[in-house]
């Protein structure tokens, strides 16, 4: 039986990566895939708990979670294509004016 | 150390190996392979708890079809490698450090609270299947927000499809 | 000694079941190689590889030697990291996906039962398909990696079609689960089970004893339809034709890395026919009424005579090789008839094997024989007829199927 502080922990620390790799990286596709990270690390709270408390709420809710993400995931990236499309370029910092 | 906790520790460290590799390779199809062994070590870590369902459902939705998304997107923009520019210097210096304490914290405050719950893996004997618990709760409490994201994953669609429309 | 074993059963008994799954896989393609290339000789009307080895029988030998020793380039630009990993993990993939198929009922050996396959699982039905999910990236990553315009074009075509039709696939087996209610391939077919009636309580008919059931062959088709599109088999292999795209995403391979994803298309393409066999042809269990009883010879009846053709056939062969080769191979199936006939024991353990291979041996034929026959799709006729008809239709056997059901239930 694993302690479900263990899980916990590691859903911290992954949360924690997540937000490490979206403050410093530059490419905005790595930069949504540091989101969907964070998501993951939260699902991993949820299961966790979900198990030890016995009932399947938790396990309901992750999929919500990962069907969201999902529809996210598909807008998120018609978002970029087009964006990358017009400023030729995939660097968030290169978009920093309203203006293009 | 039950073989449970071996199998834990095994899966944690690919999943904390897996994220240090997206966060330090140039070339983001290299992150999103990481991001692939993520999102399977954890698939792993649902499947020891127990949770069968939600793991599969993480291999075929996530791992199967957004992070193919992803995929697809950097082969077609021809993402090349990250460039070096360095507009800050203070988000390296003051940024890692900080981030490393928040992570920190948040495990040094769980680590040390005093909860007794352990996560059980197995079902008491005649029960019924996590899947099946799931699916009576999906399809009697919660299926108004289930007929919700359906509707959510329309519009999604939809919103795709306009978006990749090329300009006539 | 007893006792360690005893105490280890649970790590040891698998891994000696891993051992044989892995040679008999790896046998078991390179066979279906030389199966395919007589076949469709034959309905071309030549005779296929018949030089090496009596019958062309040592081809797949030859092939694997010439795997082994040919050279493997690595062409300049490559990303490395895609371009290793992406035969690797189609490989891999595919092998580990026969782990979760039960062969046969339980086995009882020395006091101890097990499951027939290498794993049972409670899900296994859903591993299967997040297997051949994961399957997608083997194709766009080795079309990607190769630094080849035509193998990008190639491998993100055939994993456009990967996905689409992957979503038939699933939908199209929801039929089965619902009349099963159970995700596990084990208790699918032990639902499957009519004594009575035997080839009737099959899926494919849907008259099961204890529970409603419904007839399950408009997704049977739309599962097996969807299945050869997953497997880039003709007539959707246009993605690898070699007219087409050069050879499409794995043009930039050679030798040993082709092999490993020549090796992963045919293991996908047997543990498709598998997984057909096991939701809608009853899997292990035999098409006869059970109180027939003189069918449990029919292994001895099939395999007597066919080692008897084989010895007469192979004293009359050409080469001195074949003489000597082709009786041994005939006198072994001879034997081994005769021994299933004269011990009951054995005869009713093979039993289940026995009509499962069987099975998966028909609709491996029938993939071989459509490669044969029909010519292949254009890409936008199999984006259509995946998106626009087979979705669709999947999606109304899931809405009959549950009418049905709901109809029975009242």
């Amino acid at each position: 039986m694993v302690p479900t502080n263990y899980y916990l922990i590691l859903s911290a620390i992954l949360f924690g990566l997540g937000v490490l790799a979206f403050v410093f990286k530059r490419n905005v596709i790595t930069i949504f895939m540091a989101i969907e990270l964070m998501l993951n690390a939260v699902n991993l709270a949820f299961v966790a708990f979900s198990r030890a408390l016995g009932k399947s709420d938790g396990e309901v809710f992750v999929l919500f979670v990962i069907i969201v993400a999902a529809a996210e995931a598909a807008v998120g990236l018609g978002i970029i294509i087009l964006t990358a499309r017009n400023r030729r370029s995939l660097n968030v910092e290169r978009v920093d004016l309203l203006k293009l | 150390m039950t073989a449970s906790v071996i199998i834990f520790f095994v899966l944690a460290a690919l999943a904390v190996l897996a994220s240090v590799s997206l966060i330090l390779q140039r070339h983001p199809i290299h992150s999103a392979l990481s991001l692939i062994v993520v999102m399977v070590a954890l698939a792993g870590l649902y499947l020891l708890m127990g949770a069968e369902f939600v793991a599969a459902v993480q291999i075929i939705v996530y791992g199967g079809a957004v992070m193919v998304l992803f995929v697809f997107v950097i082969m077609l923009l021809n993402a090349g490698e990250e460039e070096r520019t360095n507009f800050s210097k203070l988000a390296t210096f003051g940024g890692i450090p900080l981030a490393l304490a928040l992570s920190g914290m948040i495990a040094a405050g769980i680590a040390r609270s005093s909860s007794q719950l352990a996560t059980s893996p197995a079902t008491a004997e005649g029960a019924i299947s996590s899947t099946r618990q799931l699916s009576m709760l999906l399809f009697k409490d919660f299926v108004y927000p289930f007929e919700l994201t359906s509707f959510l994953i329309l519009i999604a669609i939809l919103g795709a499809i306009v978006l990749a429309q090329r300009e006539n | 000694m007893s006792e360690f074993l005893a105490k280890y059963a649970f790590l040891i008994v698998p891994l000696i079941k891993v051992a044989i799954l892995v040679f008999a896989v790896l046998t078991v393609d390179a066979y279906l190689t030389w199966l395919e290339r007589k076949v469709i000789a034959h309905i071309q009307a030549r005779w296929g590889p018949h030089r090496v080895g009596p019958h062309g029988l040592l081809q797949p030998l030859a092939d694997g030697i010439k795997f082994i020793l040919k050279e493997d380039p690595m062409p300049a630009g490559v990303d490395k990291i895609g371009y290793f990993l992406a035969p690797f993990l189609t490989l891999t993939l595919a092998v580990t996906s026969l782990s979760v198929i039960p062969f046969g009922p339980d086995i009882k050996a020395f006091g101890y039962v097990t499951n027939f396959g290498i794993a049972d699982v409670n899900v296994s039905l859903l591993v299967l398909f997040a297997i051949t999910a994961l399957g997608v990236y083997g194709v766009a990553l080795a079309g990607w990696a190769s630094n080849n315009k035509y193998s990008l074009l190639g491998g993100l075509r055939s994993s456009a079609q990967m996905i689409s039709y992957e979503l038939a696939l699933t939908l199209s087996v929801v039929g089965v689960l619902l009349i099963a209610g159970d995700l596990s391939l084990k208790h699918i077919v032990e639902y499957q089970e009519n004594g009575n009636l035997g080839l009737l309580g099959w899926n494919l008919f849907g008259f099961a004893k204890d529970h409603a059931g419904f007839t399950q062959i408009i997704g049977f088709v739309c599962f097996f339809i969807a299945a050869i599109a997953e497997t880039n088999r003709v007539p959707f292999d246009l993605p690898e034709a070699e007219s087409e795209l050069v050879a499409g995403f794995h043009t930039e391979y050679a030798s040993m890395k082709f092999a490993m994803f020549f090796i992963g298309e045919y293991t996908s393409m047997i543990a498709v026919s598998c997984l057909a066999t096991i939701l809608f042809f009853g899997g292990w269990l035999s098409p006869f009424p059970a109180y027939w009883t003189f069918t449990h010879y029919l292994p001895s009846v099939i395999l007597i005579p066919f080692g008897l053709w084989v010895i007469f056939d192979g004293v009359r062969y050409e080469t001195i090789f074949g003489r000597i080769l082709l009786p041994g191979v005939g006198a072994t199936l001879t034997a081994i008839g005769a021994a299933l006939f004269l011990f009951p024991a054995a005869n009713d353990v093979i039993q289940g094997p026995f009509w499962f291979f069987a099975k998966v041996f028909v609709f491996l034929f029938f993939y071989i024989w459509m490669r044969g026959t029909l010519p292949r799709f254009r890409y936008d006729q199999l984006m259509d007829f995946g998106w626009k008809i087979l979705l669709p239709v999947s999606i109304g056997n899931v809405v009959l199927t549950s009418a049905f059901l709901l109809w029975r239930m009242h």
